[in-house]
């Protein structure tokens, strides 16, 4: 071991208590922005790319309003899932059921309204309950058993894949009564009318730009107050602005197309509420104190087996959730459906940023690590690019992504 | 008889920051036991190290000579086939595998036809163990023997290797007495087959009854080697060795006027979560309000499980004692409870249980009370910033910004953050152990100012520390630990470093 001399006379100067010109070395000019913030500016940036790159070889059809609407359809159930998955792996976790629960909830939902004839509602608030208890027995094994994640999830993957089965006698069931199949192929439009184009889409946009603009300016109001580090002001109306023009852009090819799309509003409401609950509340902070470092979080009070007991809960009910969005699009359920979509909700978080030994990862990132994902199948898919192909490509963006998500903070730990 | 097997010469030893070992010089003669002694990160493992080529040749200056001849060891398969075997404080057993099968790990006995010859490596494995007088079957899974035991097939392991000097860290420390005795008698017989033997060890009963020379290392430096067999050598003249670092005006003065009781924990027993033996027997101990009390233990003493317990019952199994909080018996039986009871315990390694590391300042000094910055679980993002500006200040953390992450900070300001961690969950009490272990001397000084400010306050600390002149500079009151039992309480003014070294190496006499 080692030892560290005193100086046997002298008595050693306190350093002084000024924190110096410290504070400037904040995020204040773009340069340190992007390089500070390389793991998560560096998805956006993919994501852009892999756009234009698709929007050229597809010679536009890729940003075409019907397509665009098109991609938020097929993929909302993957990116509702994302958003539980990413949180698990925040928290060290990882859960390979949820395709399983996806059909099993979608089956539950199927039997009661189409077999048995009960309206639409009690089939959605039956997979739901279906989903929260699924969660709660993997909560239970994993949290109070101690039985790791993939394990637990592993034999659920089966058990309830099972269960699917037995549940749908082996035969699809179908179809879903119309107010059913609106939770996935329904749009609000026309409600303010307007010329070929849906104008409450575009108010939607609209508020939605506002919010994103007053908000961000109120945490940078706050920031200053508290005398913390901020972007430079331009850069900050370059952000607003940006994001803006995106978000207008998005409304816009919708509203040309069918409207918005119920299954959006879903997700943007799941987006904004599971934003909150990562970055705002204690269970949040609780989540990525143990998947940072578990012996710190347990020594801090953290009620671990608490916390990761909820985690799962949540899992199972996001699961159900995209267990009715699935079923209502497919307009039925399938003994076989929701194989593999464990598979792409982990890839989305982890091309999201997460890290593979938890601690870090957002939810706004797994949805844009999910929307590289769709980007490339549904550009690759308009391409007519087999699905051999597709499927090597996906696999390698997933392992480079990783692997890019290493190297960077390899880099970080060895420049201290 | 009296040749030299190993020389060891001018070995200086740095990393980054510090120096480990400065111009160390040993000698051991051959067929000899040598014991290696010093306080807590003197220097010994490293030396030991070196020889074993843990630290290859060329990471240290100096030379080794062995049988007279230099020798570069770029690594431990070097000096193993030299006949240097390093048998290390935690055994490098692998549990599920047989007796046989960890003895021949690595060095595994091949029939003709290239596959492992279990029945020859199964009877060469049986002589081995009669040889260290441990009788089992070698096809026993070493996960089923106790921990003397286990020394023993790392012994015999040794043996296999055709060990010429055998170096044992520790190897007492985890054995209860009898087996103690047991492994002592038998590095006596392997003595008498001329196998030389280097032993680190704290005990320094075991030292005065078995070995012949001693060498003293004292922040890394060879201090002295005393010859056992000529010289009148007590524990008292080891210890005299030992603890000659020099008490300096290096700790800020402090008024002493401690209030009432806060903390009392009374026959406190703790059995090891997985062995089965005490490592905190009991104990009792108080503190006051506007007291530091330290506790002074050697490696292995039981310390940090001690306080681990109290502190939730975060160590051990089996705890059983009686845990009061101003009078008043409180049963913290999880950290929560422990943090709401007014404790608070700043670990040893900050980095492993002290610190979300990718986690930036602020959320790090908020982690063990959310609570009090949240309302109906919604964090308060903007007063929390305010809690960790004010630390910042308050405590001198250096850093960017209270958004910079933690795991890029001086050990120094880790340890600031730890602190402030603590201080806001308003703690009664403050366990702080080795609260200043890797940090630098400025660092610590404002440390030991923090830890007077808290006691001014009114708060009560608990220091735990392997530097004895920490302790003394910094405690009102010093209790001694030695294997799991206090074996002794003085206050400042009447202990010396000599006078708790003695305490902390009581042990109970040897059987046999």
């Amino acid at each position: 071991m080692t030892s560290i001399k005193t100086p046997s006379t002298e008595r050693p100067t306190p350093p002084d208590s000024t924190p110096a010109a410290a504070l400037h070395s904040g995020t204040s000019d773009l340069r340190a922005l992007v390089l500070n913030n390389l793991r998560q500016s560096g998805i956006y940036v993919a994501l852009v790319v892999i756009v234009a790159l698709f929007a050229v070889l597809t010679d536009g059809v890729l940003l075409s309003p019907g397509n665009i609407t098109n991609i938020v359809l097929q993929y909302s159930y993957i990116l509702v899932l994302a958003i539980g998955m990413v949180i698990l792996i925040i928290g060290g976790h990882i859960d390979l059921s949820v395709g399983s629960v996806v059909a099993l909830t979608g089956a539950v939902s199927a039997v009661l309204v189409i077999q048995q004839g009960h309206p639409w509602w009690i089939g959605v608030v039956a997979a739901l309950v279906v989903g929260v208890a699924v969660g709660a027995w993997h909560g239970f094994w994993v949290a109070y058993a101690g039985i790791p994640a993939f394990i637990v999830t592993l034999a659920g993957m089966l058990l309830f894949r099972g269960l699917t089965l037995r549940v749908l006698d082996n035969i699809s069931l179908s179809p879903f009564p119309s107010e059913y199949q609106q939770v996935a192929a329904g749009f609000l439009n026309g409600l303010l009318g307007g010329q070929g184009f849906d104008a409450f889409t575009l108010l939607i946009g609209a508020i939605a730009v506002a919010g994103y603009a007053v908000s961000g300016f109120r945490t940078r109001v706050a920031r200053i107050r508290y005398q913390q580090p901020v972007e430079s002001f331009p850069l900050f109306v370059a952000r607003v602005v940006l994001v803006g023009a995106v978000l207008m852009y998005f409304a816009w090819q919708l509203a040309h197309a069918r409207g918005l799309p119920i299954v959006l509003i879903i997700l943007a409401v799941l987006v904004l509420v599971y934003g909150l609950l990562t970055r705002r509340t204690v269970f949040g902070r609780q989540v990525y104190a143990i998947g940072g470092n578990l012996s710190a979080a347990a020594l801090s009070g953290v009620k671990v087996r608490t916390v990761n007991f909820w985690m799962f809960v949540n899992m199972g009910f996001l699961a159900a959730v995209a267990g009715v969005i699935y079923s209502s699009r497919s307009n039925g359920a399938q003994p076989a459906a929701g194989n593999m979509f464990e598979l792409d909700a982990i890839a989305a978080a982890f091309i999201g940023g997460a890290a593979v030994t938890g601690g870090v990862g957002t939810v706004v990132g797994a949805m844009v690590g999910g929307l590289i994902m769709a980007v490339m199948s549904n550009g690759m898919q308009l391409m007519g690019i087999d699905q051999s192909t597709q499927s090597v490509v996906k696999g390698l963006v997933l392992l480079v992504a990783v692997a890019f998500d290493v190297y960077n903070k390899r880099r970080a730990g060895t420049a201290r | 008889m009296d040749d030299t097997i190993l020389e060891m010469r001018r070995i200086t030893k740095t990393f980054p920051g510090v120096t480990a070992l400065e111009d160390v010089t040993l000698a051991v003669r051959r067929g000899e036991i040598h014991a290696i002694c010093g306080e807590n990160g003197a220097g010994k493992s490293t030396l030991m190290k070196v020889l074993s080529g843990v630290y290859p040749s060329g990471s240290y200056d100096g030379e080794i000579l062995f049988d007279g001849k230099p020798m570069q060891f770029r690594g431990i398969r070097d000096s193993e086939a030299n006949g240097i075997v390093i048998i290390h404080q935690e055994l490098a057993l692998v549990p599920y595998l047989s007796i046989a099968e960890n003895i021949f790990l690595g060095n595994e006995r091949r029939g003709r036809s290239g596959l492992i010859d279990w029945n020859f490596a199964n009877a060469e494995a049986a002589k081995l163990l009669a040889s260290v007088g441990l009788h089992e079957n070698p096809v026993t899974p070493v996960i089923q023997l106790g921990v003397g035991k286990q020394q023993l097939v790392e012994i015999a392991k040794a043996l296999s290797k055709k060990v010429r000097l055998l170096i044992l860290d520790e190897p007492t420390a985890a054995l209860n007495d009898i087996d103690s005795a047991h492994l002592l008698d038998l590095l006596r017989a392997l003595k008498e087959q001329g196998i030389t033997c280097i032993m680190i060890s704290h005990k320094l009963n075991e030292i005065t009854a078995i070995a012949d020379s001693t060498t003293v290392i004292r922040d890394g430096r060879a201090v002295e080697t005393l010859d056992m067999r000529s010289d009148d050598v007590t524990q008292q003249r080891i210890i005299r060795g030992m603890v000659g670092r020099d008490l300096d005006s290096f700790y800020p003065d402090r008024e002493s006027s401690p209030g009432d009781e806060v903390l009392r924990i009374e026959d406190w027993t703790v059995r090891h979560p997985v062995q089965d033996r005490m490592v905190v027997e009991g104990v009792g101990l108080s503190v006051r309000a506007g007291e530091v009390v330290g506790i002074a233990g050697l490696m292995g003493a039981g310390r940090t499980e001690l306080a681990m317990s109290v502190f939730g019952r975060s160590y051990g199994r089996d705890i059983r004692g009686r845990l009061f909080v101003h009078g008043r018996e409180v049963q913290a039986r999880s950290v929560a409870e422990a943090i709401d009871n007014g404790i608070a315990y700043v670990t040893e390694d900050r980095k492993r249980y002290g610190l979300n590391l990718i986690d930036d300042v602020r959320r790090n000094v908020s982690a063990a009370a959310l609570d009090r910055l949240s309302r109906l679980g919604w964090v308060n993002g903007n007063e929390e910033i305010k809690v960790a500006e004010a630390s910042r200040k308050e405590m001198n953390i250096r850093t960017p910004s209270v958004m910079a992450v933690v795991g890029k900070l001086s050990g120094g300001n880790q340890q600031k953050v730890v602190l402030s961690k603590w201080l806001f969950t308003d703690p009664d009490v403050l366990i702080l152990d080795e609260p200043t272990r890797g940090i630098d001397v400025g660092a610590k000084y404002e440390i030991y100012t923090i830890i007077n400010r808290l006691v001014a306050a009114g708060k009560a600390v608990i220091v735990i520390s392997s530097e004895l002149p920490e302790l003394l500079g910094m405690c009102d009151r010093i209790y001694t630990l030695a294997a799991g039992r206090i074996t002794g309480e003085m206050p400042v003014a009447e202990a010396t470093q000599e006078s708790l070294m003695e305490l902390m190496t009581k042990d109970k006499e040897l059987v046999g």
